[in-house]
């Protein structure tokens, strides 16, 4: 990698360091089930945009758009499964607050 | 260059939004924003069919799942709302804090913001790199899918079991 290509790269990756923040955030602050999944989503948003920038600055931008097809399909089905997981403690405790799953069993 | 340094911070200022605002209902919306704003980053740089899925699957379906779980789930009655919003601007407040300090640090790291985008490599296809290159990621997504099914189906079938 070159130095112009390092340049630029670090010219996204504080924006990349700032989504993984509030993601990261806000899956330690909340108590809301459907938060930690937004904070999740945010996350996963960084990592996107973080493969996408190096795709370009390497060149790859190819690969890059593969790895990050790859990515969305997982972030889908895991987003479906955790809403189905999240809508059947909310129809268990009639709260969506993990203070409150207290009846789960193990 | 600057254009982009003004998208990327309306892409940090919509993320912060998803996660500072009171109602689920904006959230969803503010990711929603968050994801058509970085498909205008993807797109330009030059990942075109990687924007469109971006902005097909996590602006559109996503957004929907999101908003269509937060419909179903039971309203919160006045009072519990009312005591919600300030537990949560209690945790939240220190968040935009946290921003500035984290931007900060890396403006006092000297990261230089302001280069120029260099004329992308269009050597290789998208498609080609997919289907040729790396066709194991292809079985393990649909695996990845065929998991998900079978755990979404599992789980409403015990569910109607037990009603």
């Amino acid at each position: 990698m070159n130095s112009q290509a390092l340049q630029l790269f670090w010219s996204f990756g504080p924006f990349v360091i700032l989504l993984a923040v509030i993601g990261i955030y806000c899956i330690l602050v909340t108590y809301n089930l459907i938060r930690a999944l937004i904070g999740i989503e945010i996350l996963i948003k960084a990592v996107t945009l973080l493969i996408i920038v190096a795709g370009y600055v390497t060149g790859h931008t190819a690969l890059a758009q593969a790895l990050v097809i790859t990515l969305i399909v997982i972030e889908v089905v895991v987003i479906a499964v955790a809403v189905g997981v999240v809508l059947g403690l909310h129809q268990h405790n009639d709260s969506l607050d993990i203070r409150k799953l207290r009846n789960s069993k193990g | 260059m600057p254009i982009d340094i003004i998208i990327l911070i309306l892409l940090t200022l919509a993320a912060l939004w998803t996660v500072m605002s009171n109602s689920l209902l904006f959230a969803a919306i503010g990711l929603a924003l968050t994801s058509a704003i970085l498909t205008i980053v993807m797109f330009r740089l030059n990942s075109p069919l990687a924007a469109v899925f971006e902005l097909s699957v996590c602006a559109g379906l996503i957004s929907v799942v999101f908003i269509s779980v937060t419909t179903m789930t039971q309203p919160q009655s006045r009072q519990e709302v009312a005591q919600h919003t300030r537990d949560r601007l209690g945790r939240f407040k220190f968040l935009p804090l946290i921003i500035i300090l984290v931007a900060l640090a890396l403006v006092i790291l000297n990261l230089k913001p302001g280069a120029p985008l260099p004329t992308p490599e269009t050597g290789e296809d998208v498609r080609n790199v997919l289907w040729n290159q790396r066709p194991l990621d292809l079985i393990g997504q649909v695996l990845v899918l065929l998991t998900g099914v079978f755990a979404v189906v599992i789980f409403f079938k015990e569910k109607s079991k037990d009603e």
